[in-house]
């Protein structure tokens, strides 16, 4: 009993950890996964609007003095018009084509937001205070919680299951499960499926840019936070496969914990372990753990 | 998957398997102006500059193999490149190996790495492929980052070109200019040749109708695979022959942005054109080369370029005056 006590102290943080990480693999993945099966575009954008929130989250803080309660609403608003604005103007004309087309031209526009952001605020982090309410910790008797990790898990839960919640469950996300089965059938019936393209992608950069805000505080705010991030949630999203929303929501915390217990076990090995997990599920199930094949 | 697909945006190929070495007459020209070029333009420009151009082009070239003939979109390929930079480096450098031998070690082990990636990779296609292959990158990233060999951040640093054959010194930039165009050439045309071969018949069959070359019986795995491992060899040797140029291995070369930067280059020349990638990988450089001082606004117009190049230029500078003369180059 009392090694076991000793075990988790030492493993507590580092298993919080990666829920903490697996709290951003599931939002983003998400994210992805909602633009994917409306659009059939893989948004590689996607890593560039999570570092855009994080940083608008900044700008809010220090030219417009609106702190991290104001940030965590009007940050995915912003970028979710930026992502509005691009899926308007470039990504809609890339619908008939091969799907690839949308994959190279989301990675252009990665570079082009990545690069803009490096000649204004070069390649150092910019700290972000943790807001006031949420800074200390719970200690809960075998570990000390530092309350902002767990705020970040809890809300990457509701967020997660707020969007579960609307697309299987309300009827604007019946339209949406029936135009992601049959466009113009939909069409048909009145509804305006490109708008609703629009607005999911809208959405899906919005919850991206919600979990750079939540980010903000945890890592620093550089232009390059996004990129290595999102290659490994392109691994998690191999993984879950893109079919089912809850899948790529349990995926994400799941490999977030299993980097976590590698951190513990085998420290070099925790950076790669989504690839070796993704190799092995492509040998044993190449749709992915909740894919259809 | 409705409409235009990559591999029809390049000029389809036509069936014409004549003259010399398997070139219609045009590509006959172009190969000749190539070389020529090839040939001419060390005694103009710099030739460190152009040896850059030549090594990224057998780099685009290999890529162009999988996406142009096969249809697959692999954005990994960086760790091909890079692996066969720090293999031909470690062994120049630590062993003492011959040049001749360390850049085909390079290859070797490109193609060794890309054996199981390839086998993992060819289970799923289109947009998984190219997330697959991305993923496997960034893991060799992490790898070389953390193995002693690849010395860290610094990478492998002033690696000997040594003496090619035991005869010829390749410290003169020159010399090596000329062991590069060697490798450039014999790359190119090994990949026409590859192409243009039964083997290369088949792969076009997959790529535009796999289901009907399965029901004729090909094992399109097999053929999917084989092609990776030779793309990625050749990427390997790309890499082992740039690390000799420059002395010098880094992370740079297995980083994800330089499997955008192949992509890059080959959308640029053309897609599936058998000399486009060469006409992007000389567009790409040069740009680069004048924009060094810039810094991150390279990033911003690569990015622009990609843009631009999806949106209104699928064909790529190639295949536009390829569609414009109606023949295919």
């Amino acid at each position: 009993m009392e090694s076991l006590i000793f075990f988790l102290e030492d493993a507590a943080p580092l298993l919080v950890l990666g829920l903490v990480n697996g709290a951003f693999y599931a939002l983003l993945s998400l994210g992805l996964a909602v633009i994917f099966g409306m659009l059939n575009v893989i948004n590689f954008t996607h890593g560039a609007q999570f570092m855009m929130g994080a940083f608008v989250a900044w700008m809010l803080l220090s030219w417009a003095g609106i702190g991290y309660w104001g940030a965590l609403i009007l940050a995915p608003l912003i970028v979710g018009a930026v992502g509005v604005l691009i899926e308007k103007t470039m990504i809609s004309r890339l619908y008939k084509l091969d799907h690839l087309y949308g994959l190279l031209l989301t990675f252009g526009c990665a570079l082009v937001i990545e690069g803009l952001f490096r000649n204004n605020f070069g390649v150092s982090g910019l700290p972000y205070a943790v807001p006031a309410e949420l800074r200390g910790g719970i200690d809960l008797g075998f570990m000390f919680l530092p309350t902002y990790r767990g705020w970040v898990v809890l809300m990457a839960v509701v967020m997660c299951l707020l969007t579960w919640y609307v697309i299987e469950k309300t009827k604007v996300g019946s339209y949406l499960r029936a135009a992601t089965e049959r466009p113009q059938l939909v069409q048909a019936f009145g509804v305006n499926v490109p708008r609703m393209m629009t607005l999911t992608y809208g959405a899906g950069v919005a919850l991206a840019a919600f979990a750079g805000v939540l980010a903000a505080p945890i890592y620093s705010v550089r232009p390059d936070m996004g990129a290595s991030f999102i290659i490994t949630v392109f691994a998690v999203v191999v993984i879950g496969g893109m079919g089912s929303i809850m899948g790529s929501i349990v995926t994400g915390f799941m490999l977030g914990f299993v980097q976590g217990v590698t951190e513990l076990i085998y420290p070099p090995f925790a950076q790669t372990v989504v690839f070796f997990i993704m190799a092995i599920v492509l040998l044993t199930r190449p749709a992915g753990l909740f894919g259809r094949a | 998957m409705a409409g235009e697909t990559i591999a029809s945006a390049a000029i389809r190929p036509d069936t014409d398997i004549q003259g010399f070495f398997g070139f219609s007459r045009p590509q006959a020209i172009a190969f000749l102006v190539l070389v020529a070029v090839v040939a001419v333009s060390p005694f103009l420009l710099y030739p460190v500059f152009l040896m850059k151009i030549l090594c990224f082009a057998l780099f685009a070239c290999a890529f162009n193999l999988l996406i142009g003939y096969v249809g697959l979109l692999s954005f990994g390929h960086a760790a091909y490149f890079g692996m066969g930079a720090y293999i031909a480096g470690y062994t120049a450098k630590a062993w003492g190996f011959p040049p001749e031998v360390s850049i085909l070690l390079g290859g070797a082990v490109g193609a060794a790495l890309g054996l199981p990636f390839g086998w993992l990779a060819i289970r799923r296609a289109g947009i998984y492929f190219a997330m697959i292959t991305l993923a496997l990158a960034q893991m060799v990233y992490f790898f070389c980052l953390q193995a002693p060999f690849t010395g860290g951040e610094d990478g492998i640093q002033a690696i000997p070109r040594g003496t090619l054959l035991g005869i010829f010194d390749l410290s003169s930039d020159m010399a090596m200019y000329w062991l590069t165009a060697f490798v450039f050439l014999a790359g190119f045309l090994l990949i026409h040749r590859i192409v243009h071969s039964p083997f290369g018949q088949v792969l076009k069959a997959i790529r535009d109708n796999e289901p009907r070359a399965i029901s004729l019986g090909y094992r399109v795995e097999n053929y999917k695979l084989v092609a990776f491992v030779l793309s990625a060899g050749l990427a390997g040797i790309a890499g082992g022959t740039k690390a000799l140029v420059f002395n010098i291995a880094t992370l740079t070369d297995v980083h994800w942005s330089m499997s955008g930067e192949v992509v890059l280059m080959s959308l640029v020349g053309g897609l599936g054109t058998v000399f486009g990638p060469v006409v992007g990988a000389a567009v790409i450089i040069t740009m680069q080369n004048y924009l060094a001082e810039f810094g991150a606004w390279v990033l911003v117009i690569q990015g622009a370029i990609f843009i631009a190049c999806v949106l209104a230029f699928r064909r790529g500078v190639l295949g536009e005056i390829a569609h414009a003369l109606k023949v295919k180059l």
